[in-house]
């Protein structure tokens, strides 16, 4: 391997992607466009649930001091319903899935020591009514206490497991990283190999002194480079727009680094065994697709069921992510270390089938 | 024989230069290959002289590219043996495509790649120097030197063809219809640059279709249909072999072919009209016109032919396909 060879063809393939604004496009603003889409859509701003309240009870103080304390759970936000309308019919036709009707006899009935029902409603296939239920009973029993004039005796004080605090989005970033390092390494080889054997491309180098496997490094290489910038510009993305708090950890580069080198070396095999660019956009598909769901890309491989899980451990990418979320979010070294490796070797085994399967030569 | 001798002498101090001198320096035998059941090339065997240029003619199909491509080591032959500088094309690429330049058939090349930038990453990679103003120049690309390749025209792309396949150096060049589909102008353009590297003493494997080109720039030609060589010699022992030589040719009654009838070196028939007369050789003509005048017949409307490859190329390749 001559690295004047690697240099002079990573130059030629470094212009002629430079040169095509949609390469450009998908390499680093797509991936940017992603975290912001999803970003926007989990931030933890708007996560307040909203709950219709119909209070039939108009003018008591209990009564709203019991909205009053639903609306500051945290968790809730109150919504009024207006009280001449019935509370099924309305839950229908606005399509709610959360709704509380106060009695009219609330403040009357606690005044004479009677018990009271408030009615709640909430759809079961919805999980945020769900949490609103929590919510609600936790709201409910609070106010019994208040009413007694009772004080609780067992308090909890909360910490998190992180060593700041943990939210969607500093689990998003990694995951979106590891998406953006999959499909533009598989993607954009697949094409490429595919491309240049229809373009009789691979003909032409193989006339020159130019090996496979400098060609390979270059593209390795190019790939590398763009990745790093992605990466800064998703950490950043997410830091100045979400407040994210995954920080430049250095200790992403090797995973980093493998999953290019891994990833690359995968679109390389998919479109040396493509035989059409039909055939290999197919087969690019089938192997991202998988990976880019099970492997903790868009949620924690935790949450999903005990064979997915299994499933995802032997997906590539799920050790790319799970081994920048093991730094980022969890300062877990020893998982890490673990991550490290497989991603190593299967990369590794990954570059030698694609030097294997590989051939700019005519059969 | 007189410029052989001359050669010896210019190249006396280069002994390599002298022992190949003369000598063929591709020397192919017996070539067969298939395609899954079509056989393209049909036991073929070419010798090739140093600082010879030798065209591959032929109509679409008829094996000169497969035939070119496994004397450029890019397809490995199922039956036969190549010999090139005194190697294997195919086990010894990596070497011979040191000495040699390729054009291969409908070159490609990066599509936001200027011809300057092509140019420089040929040189890096042969590790020679880059010459690209010289070939620039050389092909009248110094206008477009900045245009990426795919903003180019289809003269220009194979051009820079040229100048990639020239950017070693080497010392034979594979140029694999060169000129197909170009403008009357870009063609005569290649043309001349092939001409210039002809007079340089490069090797030059020339296939095309287009047979005015094969008769104007190649010493050698071998007619290629059916994986088979048809024909092989210079175009015009292709013709003396081959076609009908000289016809002239006069609208008269039928009766003034009679008048050749016992001549030597002519013979006259009838066909339609005029009445043709096959010449030996060109001193046969005032001869011709003599005999006519002397008939006593009615002519008009004389009209001379001299047949060309492309006569004898259409007799040839015609007489097989009707078989």
């Amino acid at each position: 391997m001559k690295l004047k060879n690697i240099r002079a063809d990573f130059v030629v393939y470094a212009r002629n992607f430079l040169r095509t604004r949609s390469s450009i496009f998908f390499a680093l603003l797509f991936p940017v466009i992603f975290l912001l889409v999803f970003g926007a859509i989990f931030s933890g701003n708007q996560s307040k649930i909203p709950v219709y309240v119909q209070n039939l009870d108009n003018g008591s103080p209990l009564a709203s001091s019991f909205m009053t304390a639903v609306n500051s759970s945290g968790v809730l936000s109150v919504v009024n319903v207006p009280q001449n309308v019935n509370i099924k019919d309305y839950i229908s036709q606005n399509s709610i899935s959360t709704a509380l009707v106060i009695p009219q006899a609330f403040s009357e009935d606690i005044a004479s020591h009677q018990k009271v029902n408030i009615s709640f409603y909430y759809n079961p296939a919805q999980s945020t009514s769900q949490e609103a239920e929590q919510a609600i009973a936790f709201v409910v029993q609070d106010f019994n206490f208040r009413l007694d004039n009772a004080t609780p005796l067992v308090l909890t004080s909360t910490n998190t497991v992180s060593s700041s605090g943990t939210q969607y989005i500093d689990y998003l970033v990694p995951g979106l990283i590891g998406l953006s390092i999959l499909t533009s390494g598989v993607f954009s080889l697949t094409y490429l190999v595919n491309n240049y054997r229809k373009e009789k491309i691979f003909r032409q180098l193989s006339l020159t002194p130019l090996t496979r496997g400098e060609w390979l490094v270059s593209k390795f290489v190019w790939n590398l480079i763009i990745a790093l910038i992605s990466v800064f510009l998703m950490i950043t993305v997410g830091d100045l727009v979400f407040g994210a708090n995954v920080s430049f950890n250095l200790l992403i580069l090797p995973i980093i680094f493998f999953g290019v080198f891994g990833f690359v070396s995968l679109g390389i095999i998919a479109g040396a065994i493509s035989k059409s660019e039909e055939t290999a956009s197919v087969i690019g598909n089938i192997i991202t697709f998988p990976m880019m769901f099970l492997s903790g890309t868009f949620f924690p491989v935790a949450l999903m069921p005990v064979y997915l899980q299994e499933f995802a451990r032997f997906l590539p990418l799920y050790y790319v992510i799970d081994g920048m979320n093991s730094v980022t979010l969890f300062s877990n070294m020893g998982s890490y270390v673990v991550d490290l490796a497989v991603t190593a070797a299967i990369s590794i085994a990954f570059f030698m089938i694609a030097l294997k399967v590989f051939s700019w030569r005519e059969r | 024989m007189a410029i052989f001798v001359m050669q010896r002498r210019l190249h006396a101090s280069d002994g390599k230069s002298v022992r190949e001198k003369g000598r063929f320096i591709i020397n192919a035998e017996g070539l067969v290959k298939h395609y899954g059941s079509i056989k393209a090339v049909d036991g073929i065997s070419i010798k090739i002289r140093k600082g010879e240029v030798y065209s591959l003619l032929g109509p679409n199909g008829a094996g000169k590219t497969t035939t070119v491509e496994m004397l450029e080591g890019l397809r490995k032959p199922d039956h036969g043996r190549i010999n090139v500088l005194g190697l294997d094309p195919f086990a010894d690429a990596d070497v011979l495509h040191r000495r040699e330049g390729i054009i291969p058939q409908g070159f490609n090349f990066i599509e936001k790649i200027t011809a300057k930038e092509a140019i420089g990453y040929y040189a890096t990679l042969f590790g020679v120097k880059n010459r690209a103003k010289e070939l620039l120049e050389l092909t009248n690309l110094t206008d477009v030197a900045d245009v990426n390749f795919m903003d180019l025209s289809g003269g220009q792309k194979q051009k820079v063809g040229l100048c990639l396949a020239l950017s070693n150096d080497p010392e034979i060049l594979f140029l694999d219809e060169p000129t197909v589909g170009l403008d009357p102008q870009a063609r005569r353009n290649i043309q001349d640059v092939i001409r210039r590297l002809k007079s340089e003493k490069r090797t030059i494997i020339l296939t095309t279709h287009y047979l005015e080109e094969a008769e104007e720039l190649a010493d050698r030609v071998a007619i290629i249909n059916h994986g088979k060589i048809m024909a092989e010699g210079t175009p015009q022992e292709i013709i003396r072999e081959y076609g009908d030589g000289m016809k002239l040719s006069v609208s008269a009654a039928p009766v003034l072919a009679k008048a050749f009838d016992g001549r030597k070196g002519m013979s006259a028939r009838y066909d339609s009209g005029r009445v043709i007369v096959a010449l030996e050789s060109d001193a046969k003509i005032s001869k011709a016109i003599r005999i006519i005048e002397n008939s006593g017949q009615e002519w008009s409307n004389l009209k001379l032919n001299n047949e060309t490859l492309e006569d004898v190329f259409l007799s040839l390749v015609g007489k097989k396909e009707k078989e």
